[in-house]
């Protein structure tokens, strides 16, 4: 089994036996994006227009929280050094664990999506797209998280910083996907910016882990 | 800020293959703002062993990142058969086994998923049974780590670490936490290491313990 | 002249250059070339500016559409360059540190963090200034040049807060010099905004190929003002980075010997 199966089998292992760790992703984006309505106005109108920032806004901030811990643990554990000194490239090694991390919050994130769309209004014909949107949002906005927590894995209280690093970083995604949205609930094509998500997607794909790797490597010095 | 001071005793039955081997030229190696040690040169042939002294802070876990090749060095290189130790290649890689103060296990996988993990990931080979049995932990088989004493995390670590097949080892205190039977355990894991032409730089202040011949002793 | 004898000058001159330009890398000679250099830098950029201002409040011509109320690009337009002129140049100083283990190039970059957000900040003010009586709000957040300029202020402050957040000085250096790279796409995407949005701010106005869209007796004094805000900058970080590179050397001797008032 090459090295990048192997590692996303021991994740998605680990964090199933953490469930418990699973859900606070899912419930705080649940939280935020019930928080908006309450802070601003439950009128209809108003909600479908502003619906899908918050939701955009929800998703990122639960994308944060749900990979601060992303490298911390094994640096902790000592199991970071042996993945770097082992004959695996270290950026194939942080994405397999991005990529778990993506499937065991981002995919939920995505599923729950609709129905807090459909709290805010939302026209159904909108929600294919809004789920294609974040389907193609989320993996970029791993793998931003992904950068913080390796920029940050050798502070102590690291976590507040990533916050600062990466949402100016995610304002692309977030103009984008928010676009699109609005886009779909007008009932206009949304082809435009689905492209740019996908082609922010595999840039940060590509590169994302190459950085990450590189400030590991740093962390480990 | 002055340089530790340095003292190698030598094996005077020293073959000489230049290539193979740890070499070690001009290392100087800076904690923050401190110089640890500067000018270390030292030499080890396959076979050979080597022993890390000096009290707590004088740079024995540093030198040993060094040699692994997760630290650079203000000055001097490491090679480890020829190629430096920093830009190495994944196949010579594997042939490096490097074991810390952190033991790099996880602890929410059972202690047979962390050694099989380590097993597939370095291509090592070897029954991780009789491992287990040799060190007492067979019955932790499948327990999970965090249920595990210290000593037993370290028997773990070191088992992970057997499992491979590393030409060089690099120890950092490998007999904390372990008991006498342990130590027994892990001190003839090092002869026949050596013995099969392996080379294995231990950082350690309790060299009576590790009972085995060291052609090297650096004292940082 | 012969060829072999052009050669040899030309390789004696490229050697040289060469060596100069690596004996920049050693903090005593730089702080030694940065001490004769900053006071021309100063006086260069107070003329220039002085200048500039001068023939950017009388001597040019009110706009045919805006009047008077033009007139603050001659301090928005410069800082806005510098300040991406900024970015690059950290982001671009930040990496040589980073591949090559260059400290004096991590220097630089640390050094040249805030002055950039301060003309970031000091491009966005002026821009709200500005927009005020132009487009009749402060800040329009449809405008894409704005918001990535925004965008930028952050990248700076992230840089500064990522690097302050480490007690390890080399660790600080190296992360830091990462989120600075990985930051630099920002610039072209500010620069490009213009043209691929269409949106409050204008066009290029200066860099085109064809016949540019201002005036000269306006676009000279821009000129004018944006080199001397270069030269600003660079006094500025200049000197910033002489205390900078005190700090980092404090324990060597030319830094002690300095300290005590010795002659050079």
């Amino acid at each position: 089994m090459n090295a990048f199966a192997l590692i996303l089998r021991r994740d998605l292992k680990i964090a199933f036996r953490r469930w418990g760790e699973l859900a606070t992703p899912l419930i705080f984006f649940v939280i935020v994006a019930s928080l908006f309505p309450l802070a601003l106005s439950p009128e209809a109108y108003q909600l479908r227009d502003a619906g899908p920032g918050f939701l955009w806004i929800a998703a990122l901030l639960s994308s944060l929280l749900a990979l601060d811990g992303l490298f911390r643990t094994d640096v902790q554990d000592g199991s970071m050094e042996q993945l770097a000194l082992s004959p695996a490239p270290l950026a194939l090694i942080v994405l397999a664990k991005t990529l778990a991390h993506w499937l065991v919050s981002g995919v939920p994130l995505i599923a729950l999506a609709p129905f807090l769309a459909l709290s805010f209004y939302l026209p159904l014909e909108a929600l294919p797209v809004l789920v294609g949107a974040l389907a193609l949002a989320t993996p970029t906005l791993s793998v931003l998280a992904a950068l913080g927590a390796a920029l940050t894995v050798s502070i102590r209280g690291g976590g507040a910083i990533i916050g600062l690093l990466v949402l100016p970083l995610t304002a692309p995604v977030l103009i984008f996907g928010t676009r699109a949205t609005s886009l779909a609930i007008h009932g206009e094509p949304a082809v435009g910016p689905l492209y740019l998500l996908a082609a922010f997607a595999v840039l940060a794909i590509s590169l994302g882990p190459l950085a990450c790797a590189a400030a590991l490597r740093v962390g480990l010095e | 800020m002055a340089a530790a001071c340095l003292y190698i005793r030598q094996d005077p039955n020293l073959s000489s293959d230049s290539r193979a081997g740890l070499t070690v030229t001009s290392l100087e190696v800076w904690r923050g703002e401190r110089r640890l040690f500067s000018d270390l040169s030292f030499e080890l042939q396959p076979g050979q062993a080597s022993y890390i002294t000096g009290p707590n802070g004088s740079g024995k876990t540093s030198l040993l990142r060094v040699l692994a090749g997760l630290s650079v060095p203000a000055q001097g290189v490491v090679t480890w058969d020829g190629a430096s130790v920093s830009r190495l290649a994944p196949e010579l890689r594997a042939a490096i086994a490097y074991q810390g103060h952190l033991e790099g296990l996880k602890k929410d996988l059972t202690v047979t998923e962390n050694l099989a993990f380590y097993r597939a990931l370095w291509v090592g080979d070897g029954d991780i049974e009789p491992l287990l049995d040799e060190l007492r932990l067979d019955e932790f088989a499948d327990r999970e780590v965090r249920y595990l004493s210290a000593g037993q995390r370290r028997r773990v670590a070191l088992s992970c670490m057997r499992l491979r097949r590393a030409r060089l080892w690099l120890l950092d205190e490998p007999l904390t936490n372990l008991d006498a039977a342990g130590a027994e355990v892990i001190s003839a894991w090092l002869r026949e290491h050596t013995a099969a032409g392996g080379t294995a730089v231990i950082a350690t202040h309790q060299t009576d313990r590790v009972q085995g011949t060291a052609a090297l002793e650096v004292e940082l | 002249m012969p060829q072999h004898y052009a050669w040899a000058w030309n390789k004696d001159l490229i050697v040289g250059l060469v060596r100069w330009f690596h004996s920049l890398a050693s903090p005593p000679h730089f702080y030694r070339l940065a001490q004769r250099l900053s006071p021309w830098l100063i006086a260069t950029s107070v003329v220039l500016i002085v200048a500039g201002t001068y023939g950017g409040l009388v001597l040019a011509p009110p706009d045919y559409l805006q009047g008077d109320g033009f007139r603050i690009i001659y301090v928005h337009v410069p800082s806005a360059y510098v300040g991406m002129l900024a970015y690059v140049m950290m982001a671009g100083a930040a990496g040589i540190g980073f591949i090559w283990r260059i400290k004096l190039a991590h220097a630089v970059a640390v050094s040249v963090a805030p002055v950039g957000a301060s003309f970031t900040f000091l491009a966005l003010v002026t821009g709200a200034v500005w927009g005020k009586p132009m487009w009749g709000t402060y800040w329009e957040w449809a405008d894409a040049r704005l918001v990535f300029e925004l965008l930028l202020l952050f990248l700076f402050l992230g840089y500064m807060v990522l690097h302050a957040a480490f007690d390890d000085r080399d660790k600080a250096d190296r992360i830091s010099a990462i989120l600075a790279a990985v930051g630099v796409i920002n610039v072209p995407i500010i620069h490009y905004s213009v043209e691929w949005w269409s949106t409050l701010h204008q066009g290029p106005t200066i860099a085109r190929l064809d016949a540019p869209a201002i005036t000269l007796d306006m676009l000279v004094p821009l000129l004018v003002m944006i080199l001397g805000f270069t030269l600003y900058f660079a006094w500025l970080v200049t000197r910033r980075l002489q205390g900078e590179v005190l700090e980092r050397e404090r324990q060597a001797r030319w830094v002690q010997r300095l300290a005590a008032g010795e002659p050079e």
